[in-house]
């Protein structure tokens, strides 16, 4: 094997210094009957040109988002990479190294985690944010624990229809050995009624979880839903698109207390769903309740300035049951190339990727609803995401149409919402130009229902 | 090379209107910002993030980069965590853009060859693992564990039966008990015996009908295999319980023995360090879980099954527990576990097991002599010895080992870990280092115990830093950089 460094003759050394004849000895702890007499059941060993050969060979076999017209999104998006981010997370310093439990050997990874903490507080204008959690879909279900516990209130969460249901879901998992119960208000309207989120909030809420801008990318009425939550002492986690921060107010300034994102569209390609990058960040108060690392600065005997893992007392490898969390190894990685999207895009370029999202979003959506059959689900304003009616309620005919000429048009939302069967999802990032919008709609404007086939 | 001129933050970097990143003009027609929003949703201007040109930020995190030990720099021998060499092929493999540029809800059409691969690691786990039902949706080891426990709940809420407690032994790792927690369980620890097997009275007395699930690590975290794992898996199944294996330290039997084999009902996989994922300065990792058959109704949707010639996910699991993240799973890490596995074969896996605890037993061989290894003169991929003769004997501790090993180029092994031995050092070579390697590192092991303490005390000597004040970190954070005034 490639791989391992000791020879047949050196292995046969090793043996003697140990003082047993061969290997297989060493494995005389576990108990005969459990021995694997056979070999396992797996395929035979390939060779790195072979191995080369069948991958690429599923590769292939697959059709991606690049070699498509991609106006999919739902939580997962194709934003444009810079190459400095491929080129510093693919330096193997940072890649096959670990967490830096030995900060003197770790100031690479420690220093970039702190800066990546205050480019997260700069974007959210919160001022405490963690070294990661895995995804969007977990670091929501985390800052629900996590507010559990900062209010002691373990009654009720509030959460709406127009949170990424898969976000939902993954709360509700995390809840259901718990006592708490999570109330869903629904959103036939595209986006949440504070008087409606007022009607169920009460003094055994520990918070309410929305999205802003929503699953169905319209913008909610962030303020007045914290206002709401805050008057009865629960908190307000707000989950964000770190692109839509480029234009809109930040979390922190909306009154939001906790704001969590899935941080994928910051560097880090799509593949099929991860790993991606959990963003949490909360006000100063919550720090203690935290889960996951957090990097903070100090000094060493020199009197540097340096970095280390802090606040350990939280985790679980110093508190066991108590810990906030069970989190120990996060994503790193992700962390790293959301610092080094930031850093390269600056303050301008983000503004300028979500206006061109925005605008092209906005020319997409006004395309769309000037053919035949298509209108827009909602009236709500809205950022890079609408959501789409098909009159004739062919939402997969039509999808299936697209498809056939390499345009991923959207993600249908029947699977989740049935009331919202006829209707699916178009997202449009800065990478979308006129011609494929236009390639869009022309492509869906020419699809003939069923209906009309009949009757030609 | 470190360069002694890049000591600044980002920030401290920035200069107003510079710039790292050029988009294209807007091709469609603009629309007025203020007819799309509402103003009072608006920012008055972009968060203030750092302004920097690209060559700033090149040189900056290449110069971080160097602070760095890294397995590919040096030997990592990181007990518990199989810092093992990170295949450069499966790098590329899994950057392939049909792998890494598929949007997670593209149709089942368009990732057929995704979906093959995936389908085909489940039954690789499954078969590595002898356990045959496979959830490759947990996001790391610890996810995989709280996933495993609440699959465990809802096995038992649905057959009407109320367990509320958790054992295990208190070697485990943290996560072991904070999963617990987090899936609803009381957690109670059973106690270890002087030799590091589980204390099976003690065990006895704790297990009652309440218990829901027994977490074990084996090998455990001392290196040890538990040989008593018989009795103890039959203890725990005449009670109605289910026995979990953390397969944290899976290296050491690979091909040897399967969890499903000895008993597990439960396991997780960690394929960022069994399967060689590059753990990325602290993730990402994975933690697919393998269960017995009684328990697949109850696993995270979506699965991925295979029929008619074609791969789909499947989300028609009316007793599963649901989703534990968004979209499928750590994907990325999983391509290349596929990649190690299908690399090596089952002898090729074997031979992993077997040169991983040839070096460690190699290691512990000679490590002894210098360090006393209180559970004996044998291991599986890793062993536990102890500094504390030598702190009583010249005032060294474990950490003034540790810190000083970095002054001659080896990274740290884990310390004062599991804290069932007193001034615990924890060494795991893995399978891919050599014996010119181990030597090395075993010859500055005895040179550092002669050492003067009062040199040791302040090692490391040779770093950019050395010994931060972590208290001071402690009770005043500063978490993060803040603009001036």
């Amino acid at each position: 094997m490639t791989y391992f460094f000791n020879t047949p003759q050196q292995q046969k050394e090793m043996c003697e210094v140990i003082g047993i004849q061969d290997v297989d000895e060493l494995f005389s702890q576990i108990p005969a009957e459990f021995r694997l007499t056979g070999d396992l059941q797996l395929p035979a060993a390939m060779g790195e040109l072979e191995l080369t050969q069948h991958m690429t060979g599923l590769a292939a076999k697959n059709y991606p988002a690049g070699q498509n017209v991609c106006f999919l999104g739902a939580g997962s998006y194709d934003h444009f990479i810079p190459a400095t981010v491929d080129a510093i997370a693919s330096r193997s310093e940072f890649y096959t190294s670990y967490t830096p439990y030995q900060p003197e050997v770790s100031q690479g990874n420690l220093q970039a985690t702190f800066e990546y903490q205050s480019l997260i507080c700069q974007l959210t204008g919160m001022e405490v944010s963690n070294a990661s959690l895995y995804d969007g879909g977990s670091a929501v279900a985390e800052a629900v624990l996590m507010c559990l516990s900062a209010t002691r209130r373990y009654g009720k969460v509030v959460t709406v229809g127009s949170v990424h249901p898969e976000y939902r879901q993954t709360t509700a998992t995390y809840l259901q050995n718990l006592e708490t119960e999570l109330v869903t208000v629904p959103t036939p309207g595209g986006t949440a009624a504070p008087e409606q989120i007022a009607a169920v909030v009460d003094d055994t809420t520990a918070c309410v979880l929305i999205q802003h801008p929503n699953f169905f990318g319209c913008l909610e009425e962030v303020e007045a839903i914290a206002q709401i939550a805050h008057d009865h002492g629960a908190l307000l986690v707000q989950s964000f698109d770190p692109i839509s921060l480029g234009l809109l107010k930040r979390p922190a300034d909306l009154g939001a207390d906790v704001a969590v994102a899935e941080g994928q569209s910051l560097g880090t390609p799509m593949q099929f769903g991860g790993p991606y990058l959990g963003i949490l960040a909360c006000r100063e108060k919550f720090v203690r309740r935290m889960p996951g690392r957090i990097v903070g600065q100090t000094e060493d005997r020199h009197g540097r300035r340096c970095w280390v893992l802090t606040l350990q007392t939280r985790e679980q490898h110093i508190r066991r049951e108590k810990a906030t969390s069970n989190i120990c190894t996060n994503q790193g990685l992700f962390a790293l190339r959301a610092s080094v999207y930031l850093a390269t895009m600056g303050p301008k370029g983000l503004k300028e990727t979500a206006t061109l999202s925005m605008q092209k979003a906005h020319y997409a959506a006004e395309c769309l609803s000037n053919t035949s059959r298509l209108e827009p689900a909602f009236a709500q304003p809205f950022f890079k995401e609408f959501v789409v009616r098909d009159e004739n309620g062919q939402v997969q005919q039509l999808l299936n149409a697209a498809q056939q000429q390499g345009i991923l048009a959207g993600v249908s939302l029947g699977k989740w919402f049935p009331e919202l069967s006829d209707c699916f999802l178009v997202t449009v990032t800065e990478k979308r130009t006129k011609s494929e919008i236009d390639q869009l709609t022309a492509c869906l404007g020419s699809v003939n229902s069923p209906s009309e086939i009949l009757h030609a | 090379m470190r360069n002694r001129l890049a000591t600044k933050l980002l920030f401290e970097l920035s200069q107003p209107d510079r710039e790292g990143s050029q988009l294209p003009p807007c091709d469609v027609p603009e629309q007025k910002i203020e007819d799309i929003f509402p103003t009072s949703a608006c920012a008055a201007s972009p968060p203030e993030l750092p302004e920097l040109s690209e060559p700033d930020v090149v040189r900056h995190y290449t110069n971080l980069s160097t602070l760095n030990m890294s397995v590919d720099t040096h030997f990592y021998p990181l007990g518990s965590c199989t810092m093992k060499y990170n295949p450069k092929r499966n790098e590329r493999l899994a950057a392939l853009p049909g792998f890494s540029d598929l949007h997670p809800f593209q149709a089942e059409e368009t990732i057929q060859g995704m979906l093959q691969l995936l389908y085909e690691l489940q039954q690789m786990l499954a078969e590595i693992s002898g356990l045959p039902a496979v959830s490759l949706q947990p996001a790391a080891g610890a996810h995989g564990e709280l996933t495993a426990l609440m699959v465990a709940a809802a096995y038992f809420r649905d057959n009407n039966q109320k367990r509320t407690k958790v054992l295990a032994p208190d070697s485990a790792h943290g996560t072991n008990p904070a999963s617990a927690a987090m899936a609803g369980f009381e957690t109670i620890a059973i106690k270890s015996l002087p030799n590091g097997y589980v204390d099976m009275q003690d065990l006895n007395n704790k297990l009652d009908d309440q218990v829901g699930v027994l977490m074990i690590t084996n090998p455990n975290t001392l290196g040890l295999f538990e040989s008593q794992i018989g009795q103890i898996v039959n203890a725990v199944h005449e009670r109605g319980g289910l026995v979990y294996l953390d397969g944290a330290n899976m290296n050491a039997i690979l091909g040897m023995t399967r969890p499903g084999d000895f008993g597990a009902d439960m396991m997780h996989f960690n394929p960022h360090k069994t399967f060689s994922g590059p753990h990325g300065g602290g993730g990402p990792g994975a933690g697919p879980i393998c269960v017995v058959d009684f328990l697949q109704p109850y696993l995270p949707i979506p699965s991925v099954v295979h029929d008619k010639d074609l791969y789909r996910l499947n989300f028609d699991q009316p007793k599963s527990i649901g989703q534990v993240r968004s979209f499928f799973g750590n994907v990325g890490v999983l391509v290349r576990a596929y990649a190690y596995i299908r690399t090596h074969g089952p002898d090729g896996l074997k031979q992993v097991a077997q040169n991983a605890v040839l070096n460690a037993n190699y290691m512990l061989s000679r490590v002894r002599h210098i360090l006393p290894v209180p559970q004996g003169n044998r291991c599986m991929h890793e062993f536990v010895a102890t500094a504390s003769q030598l702190k009583n004997d010249k005032g060294i501790s474990a950490m003034d080992i540790a810190k000083r090993l970095l002054d001659f180029g080896f990274h740290a092994p884990t310390v004062y870990f599991p804290a069932t031995v007193p001034e615990s050092i924890m060494i795991e070579p893995t399978e891919t280092e050599s014996r010119a390697t181990l030597d090395a590192f075993t010859e500055t092991l005895f040179r550092i115990t002669d050492e003067p303490s009062e040199l040791l005390h302040e090692a490391p000597h040779s770093t950019w830093i050395s010994r931060p004040n972590e208290v001071q970190a402690a009770r005043q954070p500063v978490t993060r950089w803040k603009p001036a005034g």
